[in-house]
Parts: structure tokens; C-alpha cells; sequence
């Protein structure tokens, strides 16, 4: 399989700021890859040096088996970017700006132009300022979706759309996926990032920390135990990935890294199960885990 | 009295913003006043020369459309501070319309206001508080000016005459700042339609301060810039004059709360009204789109400029008039006759025109770090546009806009001045090349955007900082005995003088390099640095 993004080691500061700490991110050609993080931790940073836009200070970097700092241009041709933020010019109606940026990346899909305006119920005959933030956005994105570009770069695409746009927006992606279409989607959104999303990376002060399918990633999250035993539990505590362990006489509760919950069964199958309820790890405690590491950290940083 | 909650925290909030940048104007004014008399009083020993010095001035028509007329000769505060009068009063009124569009206008735009209008803030409060700063500033301004002024030597009453119109130059804009802050929507636009204001008001007093024969003087009395220069400090100082300013002020800030009350937050007075749906087929490069984003100042410049060349060419053909005392027919020979004497000042006002056109060249060159932190670039960069491409189509437009705007000014005085001396045939082929002589210094100072734009894009509008200090140089580098090579720091000091001054290719040809120079290597610098 060939990768449409290729990033190892990748450093970017900015002054004193070290935005991008070794970061490493593959992106497969036809897959829909979900890009998450808490704030700040250098998603867009990321997506600016994929764009040529900023210049990495070390590792390597390769967007379409091309290098986005020297052969941008060309490269862009190839791809849509929708950023962030986005800005219109305040004198230019929507349906321009989506015409004059489709041009500019070489021609857009007029039918698909018309067929998204409808979809995503966008007037084009208003004026950049005039525009709500969430209709800033939707012109954003019928800009960069009405190309039939290889590679589609989503920056928070759906930060501001109403509950409405956003089943607009999943549909819209669900289809460029069957057009082999790679997608790399940063975004907050968790529901949308599990519905649309092959692979994901989850990305921390830099760094990615992990990276991989949803299941992969529930692989190593823990698995919650609640269990009624035949005679008192013995040796759990000894045991590794055991974490939140309590025992009130034959009752147990705890956390187990879903790694080991083979050796933590036979240890509880030991002393006879009575009772056993096992819940999975919901994905929000999958991304909170890594978000929330984060927490001390940030006081810390804040404090300094 | 709800309607002005939270006008003193803004007013607290705006004096933070602004602790460096007021201060710093208000030195720059006084150091320029008080330095003009401390020169002057150096330069003019004897009241002969004083004397002399102040008929000269005001047989020479091109001073005295630039500067005004001096109305007592023998004064010497009057005639040390004359290039002051009129021309400082129009930075005054610069100064203080700029500082009410930014604490209303601006805010409102960044959309700081609205944050600030969800909690407790009434109406008129950005307003009142941005009037408060505005003016406070001037006033404070006027004042130390008059006791610095008083401090070089020259008398109470006067001092206090000369900073005062100063102050009130100032009040009259910070009204008008009032109410262009609310007709537009673009706090751009507003400063746009403040200096339009200025730059009428102080063609309507050169209109009236060069009526040769006196029967245009009223013209003066319809600007504010010409209320200040009627106080006659050091001549007079009828500082009741400064009545009509203060209910110019008032009438203005009227009609900007009337404004207010009819219009929501964020919105101008003009309602936007939709647009095309579909581009037209032409808005497919970068070059088109900017096109279409200075398109609109252009137009206003380029009217502007036509307007100006005309009435200069018009006032050059009246300039015989002037010349009625038998000491100045005297002088007019000495300068070469009422050819050469035309010619001198219609040279001088093709080089205000070229400092004029640098100012759009600026603006224009300064675009490119406002599309770039307000986020439009990037969208672009990241299409098949390359850097070189999107640089190049604003620096184009800044270039060939000042073109532009030099040759349609050059046009307008060399139809106006030919049609009234009759040789057409003659005026406007050499008005075209006084004009086009400009151009060089002209693309160098807007080179110097475009090279702090690629090499330090958060200096970049140290331009105007640049741009000001050649101001300075050309106006007060000879009164102030500044050393040669400082003055020739001003690239506006080496433009050939034309029409009748002798035209050197030399200098040209270095102005015209240096500044291809510093667009090559703004290129250079822009495509290696980080984008944001
Ligand atoms: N232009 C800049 N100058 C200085 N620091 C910056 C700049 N842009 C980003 N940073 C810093 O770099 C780090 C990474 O920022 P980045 O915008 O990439 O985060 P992000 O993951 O996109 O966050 P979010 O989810 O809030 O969009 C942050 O600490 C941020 O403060
Ligand atoms: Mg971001």
C-alpha cells in the first residue's frame, strides 16, 4: 500500500514555543485518517507544514511522494485544504471565492459545485462579512469538496456547522471515501471522527501517542470489571495492567488494561466467578485518557 | 444614562493600548515646533532678514499654496512657524481622526466590541470614550506644544494661540473620524474617507490662501484646516475663531449618535446588498484578485489625483498675480522670470504629488501583511498559487497603481496649466516627465515595505515610520542644519526637479535600482519564511 502523507521526526518551535516534538504520521492512500488532540497540541501546526505554508526545522516530510516546501505549487494542484479559520474577503460573495479558489487549484466540478450548495443549503450571492461563521465555513468547504482532488486536508471542517450541516458534511466524505478520495480529518468531534474515520492518530505537546484502527486503540484502553467471586480473590494485586483495585469481601472492581485481560480472567476464574459484568472502554474514555494526561502538565506550565 | 455604561473603562483600556503611541506623537509635534523656533531664531539675527525672508515666502506661490500666507510679516513666531501651521494642523486632525476610528471602527470590525457589548456597555460608549481619548489627546498636545513654545522664547498670548488651533484642527477631525467610523464598515474604509476629508479640507485653503487678487479667500473659511490657520497666532491670535471648530464638533458627534441609533453593531450606514453567485470568468488568478481588492482605492485615489493635478496647473497660470510689490517683481527676476517662477512651483507640487502617491504605494504594499494575518493568504498558498505569484500581484498593483496616479496627476496639471498659458502642446508632454521623474523614489519607499514584508514581516509597518522620517528630512533637514548625508538618506531629495531644474539621469537610474533591488530581495526573503 502507498502512503499519500509520510512525516518522521518532524521538529517545528516557534521562539521558545517547541510546537512539533518529534512527530510521526502516516497517512494511507484512500484512507480517511482522524487527526486528534487536545488545544495547542500542534494538529494545525502539522497541516501547515504538509502545506509548504511553514518550513519544519528537522525530519521529513513527503505529501503525494513530493516535498511540500519545494514543489508546493504543483503539489496543491493535487489537493483541498480547508483551514480552521476561516476569512473571506468582505467584498466577495461566496459563490466567487469558491469559483476563484476551485480555478486556482486548476477547475472545479461545476456539477458537484451546484449539488453541494443545495446540500449544504449555502447562498452564494452574499458578501464575505455578511456571512455567519458557520456559513463561512460551508463556503470553505464546498470550495475545497467540489474538486475532485486526490487528497482532501480538514482543519476542524465542521467547527461551527449546526448538528444538520455536520450529517450534511458526514455523508458528503462517506462518498468521497467510495472515490478512493484520501481524507487526512483533524477534528475534536469524537461521534464524527469514529463515523468516518479507518485509522486515527492522536497527537499530545507534539508528539504522536498513538496511532492505529478504533479497535486497535480500544485495545489498549482498559476495560472496567465488576465481579461477584466464589471464595476471596487472591494475587490480583500482584498482577500487571491492575489498576482501581477493590475488593469488599468476595466483590471486585477494577481497571484492566485490555492488554491483559486474558491473565487477569484466569486469575478471577480461579477463585470461581459468581458474577461478571465487563464493560468496554467508550471511546470518549479512549481520547479523554489522552487528553486528560495532558491536564497536570498544562497547570504546570501555566504556573511557570 | 444607560446608554453611556462602561465609557470609562474604555477610556482606561483605550490610554493602555495607546500609552506608547500618544505620547510619542505628542513629543514628535512639540520637538517639531519648538525646533523650527529655536532654528529660526539661529537663522533670522536681524528683523531685516526676518522681513525678507517672510516676503519671499509669500511671493512664491508654490509656498504659499503648500503652507499658507504669513499675515505679519515681521513676527517671528508667525514666520518660524509658518510651514507648521496649516501643514501640522493637518497632522493633528490625522492624528486624532486615526485614534477615533481605531477605538470604534476597529474594535467593532476584530469583533472585540461585540465581546465587550455582551456584558455591560451602553450604546455610545466606544463612542464617547474613543471622543474622550481623541480629544484629551489633542488638548494635552496643543498645551505642552504652547508651553514649549513659550519655553524657546516667544510670547504667552501667541504660544497659547498656536497650540490651541492645533487642538482644534484636532477636535474638528476627531468628528469627523466620529462619523466615517459609522458610514463604512472597514475600519480601513473609515481612515480611507478621514483622509479624504483632510486632504479636501486642505485643498480648499490652498484654493484660498493662493487667490491672488482676493477673491477666492472664503474658500479658506469652508476648512477646518483653514479655521486653524485664520487664528493668526503670533498675528493676532484670534483664538475666538476656535468657536467654529468646537460646533463643527459638536454638530459631527450629532449626527454620529444619530448614526449609531440606526444602525446595528458591526453594520455600516449602506446596507450590503448580494452579489454575483458565480465568478465572473476573469477572477481566475491572483493578479485579478487583487485587482479587485484595490480596484475600489484606486479609483478614489486616481480621482483624487486628477482633481489635484488639475487645480495646481490652474493656480501655476495665475502665478503672474502674485507677483505686485516692486521688491517681489524684483525677486521674480532674480528667479528667472514668470517662466521660471511657474515652473518652481509647479516642480514643488508634482514632489508633493510623488509624496502623496508613495502614501498609496504603502498602503497598497501593506496589504499583503493584512491578507497574510487575517488568514486570506493562506487558503491561496495552498492552491496552486506560488508564493512569487501572490507577492507579485499586490506588489504589481502598488507599483503600476503609483504609476498611475503620478502620470494621471501629471495629465491633469499639464492640461490645466497648458490650456490656461496656451501651449498645451508644450505643458503636458513636460508635466508627464515631471511626473514620471517621481516614480523612482516613489517605487524605492514602497520597496521598503516589500522587503520588511519578506525579510521581517512584523516590522512591516515600519514603511510609514520610514516613509514619515523622509518627511521630516525634506521639510526641516536644511532648517535643522542636519548633516549632508543625512538629508541625502531621503530618497525623495535626489528626484530631479521638474519642470525647468536641470534633469541628471545619474540619480534616476540609483533610485530606480535600489528599489529593484529591494523588491528582488523581498521575493527572495518571502519564499523562505514561514507563512502566519
Ligand atoms: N504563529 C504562532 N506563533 C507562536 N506560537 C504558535 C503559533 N501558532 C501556534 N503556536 C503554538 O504552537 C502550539 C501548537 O499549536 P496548533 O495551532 O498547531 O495547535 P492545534 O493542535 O491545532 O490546536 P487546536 O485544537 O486549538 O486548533 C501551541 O502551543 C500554540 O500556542
Ligand atoms: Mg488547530
Amino acid at each position: 500500500m502507498t502512503s499519500a502523507i509520510v512525516v518522521s521526526g518532524l521538529h517545528k518551535s516557534y521562539g521558545s514555543t517547541h510546537a512539533l516534538d518529534g512527530l510521526d504520521l502516516e497517512v494511507a492512500t484512500g484512507e480517511v485518517h482522524g487527526f486528534l488532540g487536545p488545544n495547542g497540541a500542534g494538529k494545525s501546526t502539522t497541516i501547515r507544514v504538509l502545506l509548504g505554508l511553514l518550513r519544519g526545522d528537522a525530519g521529513d516530510v513527503s505529501l503525494l511522494g513530493g516535498d511540500p516546501w519545494h514543489d508546493a505549487a504543483t503539489l496543491h494542484r493535487r489537493l483541498a485544504y480547508v483551514p480552521g479559520d476561516v476569512n473571506l474577503w468582505p467584498n466577495l460573495t461566496g459563490g466567487e471565492v469558491i469559483d476563484l479558489l476551485g480555478r486556482l487549484r486548476g477547475g472545479l466540478d461545476e456539477k458537484k459545485r451546484d449539488d453541494l450548495l443545495r446540500r449544504f443549503d449555502l447562498d452564494p450571492t452574499k458578501k464575505g462579512r455578511t456571512y455567519s461563521k458557520g456559513n463561512r465555513q460551508k463556503v470553505a468547504l464546498v470550495a475545497a469538496l467540489a474538486s475532485n482532488v486526490e487528497l482532501l486536508i480538514l482543519d476542524e471542517p465542521t467547527s461551527g456547522l449546526d448538528p444538520l450541516m455536520e450529517e450534511v458534511f458526514r455523508q458528503v466524505i462517506e462518498e468521497d471515501k467510495r472515490e478512493d478520495r484520501t481524507v487526512l480529518l483533524s477534528s475534536h468531534i469524537l461521534s464524527e471522527v469514529e463515523a468516518l474515520c479507518d485509522r486515527v492518530s492522536i497527537i499530545r505537546r507534539g508528539k504522536v501517542v498513538e496511532t492505529g484502527t478504533l479497535s486497535d486503540l480500544r485495545h489498549l484502553t482498559r476495560t472496567s470489571i465488576h465481579a461477584e467471586l466464589a471464595g476471596s480473590p487472591n494475587g490480583l494485586a500482584q498482577l500487571p495492567g491492575i489498576h482501581g483495585l477493590d475488593v469488599e469481601g468476595n466483590r471486585v472492581r477494577c481497571e484492566v488494561d485490555t492488554a491483559q485481560l486474558d491473565a487477569v480472567m484466569r486469575q478471577l476464574s480461579a477463585s470461581g466467578i459468581k458474577s461478571l459484568v465487563a464493560q468496554p472502554p467508550t471511546l470518549e474514555e479512549l481520547f479523554l485518557r489522552h487528553y486528560e494526561d495532558d491536564v497536570p502538565a498544562e497547570a504546570e506550565a501555566a504556573v511557570r | 444614562m444607560n446608554d453611556f455604561v462602561g465609557t470609562g473603562t474604555l477610556v482606561r483600556l483605550a490610554l493602555r493600548r495607546d500609552r506608547l503611541l500618544i505620547p510619542i506623537w505628542i513629543v514628535v509635534f512639540v520637538i517639531s515646533a519648538a525646533g523650527s523656533v529655536k532654528a529660526s531664531i539661529d537663522l533670522y539675527s536681524d528683523q531685516n532678514a526676518l522681513v525678507e525672508a517672510a516676503r519671499t515666502s509669500n511671493a512664491s506661490p508654490a509656498l504659499v499654496s503648500l503652507y499658507g500666507r504669513i499675515f505679519d510679516e515681521s513676527s517671528l513666531g508667525e514666520v518660524s512657524l509658518f510651514k507648521l501651521t496649516a501643514f501640522g494642523a493637518l497632522l493633528v486632525g490625522l492624528l486624532a481622526g486615526i485614534l477615533v476610528v481605531r477605538h470604534t471602527r476597529t474594535e467593532e470590525e476584530s469583533g472585540r466590541l461585540e465581546l465587550l457589548s455582551a456584558g455591560v456597555l451602553g450604546r455610545y460608549a466606544a463612542l464617547t470614550a474613543a471622543l474622550i481619548v481623541s480629544a484629551g489627546t489633542v488638548i494635552v498636545l496643543g498645551l505642552v506644544t504652547a508651553l514649549a513654545l513659550m519655553g524657546s522664547g516667544l510670547d504667552t498670548k501667541g504660544s497659547f494661540a498656536f497650540g490651541l488651533m492645533w487642538a482644534g484642527a484636532g477636535l474638528a477631525f476627531a468628528g469627523v473620524g466620529a462619523v466615517t467610523a459609522q458610514v463604512t464598515e472597514s475600519a480601513r474604509a473609515a481612515n480611507g474617507l478621514t483622509a479624504v476629508v483632510l486632504g479636501v479640507a486642505y485643498v480648499l485653503r490652498a484654493i484660498g490662501d493662493s487667490s491672488a487678487d482676493g477673491s477666492t479667500q472664503w474658500v479658506s473659511w469652508l476648512s477646518p484646516i483653514g479655521w486653524s490657520q485664520q487664528v493668526r497666532a503670533y498675528a493676532g491670535d484670534r483664538i475666538v475663531v476656535l468657536l467654529i471648530p468646537l460646533v463643527f464638533l459638536v454638530v459631527l458627534i450629532a449626527a454620529a449618535t444619530a448614526l449609531i441609533r440606526r444602525r446595528d453593531l458591526g453594520a455600516g450606514l449602506v446596507p450590503p446588498c448580494p452579489g454575483p453567485p458565480q465568478a465572473a470568468a476573469s477572477l481566475r488568478s491572483p493578479l485579478a484578485l487583487a485587482w479587485r481588492l484595490h480596484r475600489g482605492s484606486f479609483y478614489a485615489w486616481g480621482f483624487a489625483f486628477l482633481l489635484l493635478g488639475l487645480l495646481v496647473g490652474n493656480i501655476a497660470s495665475n502665478v503672474d498675480g502674485f507677483v505686485t510689490s516692486d521688491s517681489a517683481k524684483e525677486m521674480v527676476q532674480k528667479l528667472g522670470g514668470v517662466e521660471g517662477i511657474t515652473d518652481a512651483f509647479l516642480a514643488t507640487e508634482m514632489g508633493v504629488m510623488g509624496l502623496l502617491a508613495s502614501a498609496f504605494g504603502i498602503q497598497a504594499a501593506l496589504r499583503l501583511r493584512s491578507e497574510e494575518t487575517a488568514l486570506r493568504a493562506e487558503p491561496l498558498l495552498a492552491t496552486g498559487v506560488t508564493r512569487a505569484r501572490w507577492l507579485g500581484s499586490h506588489v504589481l498593483m502598488a507599483l503600476l497603481g503609483t504609476g498611475a496616479l503620478i502620470l494621471v496627476a501629471g495629465l491633469g496639471s499639464g492640461i490645466s496649466s497648458g490650456a490656461s498659458l496656451g501651449n498645451m502642446g508644450r505643458q503636458v508632454p513636460r508635466m508627464l516627465g515631471a511626473a514620471a521623474v517621481q516614480l523612482p523614489a516613489i517605487w524605492l519607499v514602497t520597496a521598503l515595505v516589500v522587503i520588511l514584508f519578506g525579510f521581517a514581516p512584523k516590522l512591516v509597518t515600519g514603511g510609514w515610520v520610514l516613509y514619515g522620517v523622509f518627511l521630516l528630512i525634506g521639510q526641516f533637514g536644511e532648517i535643522f542644519n542636519l548633516p549632508q548625508w543625512m538629508i541625502n538618506l531621503s530618497p525623495y531629495g535626489h528626484t530631479p526637479r521638474l519642470p525647468g531644474g536641470d534633469f541628471s539621469v545619474t540619480p534616476v537610474l540609483w533610485l530606480t535600482a535600489i528599489a529593484a533591488a529591494l523588491t528582488v530581495a523581498g521575493f527572495a526573503t518571502f519564499r523562505r519564511r514561514d507563512i502566519g
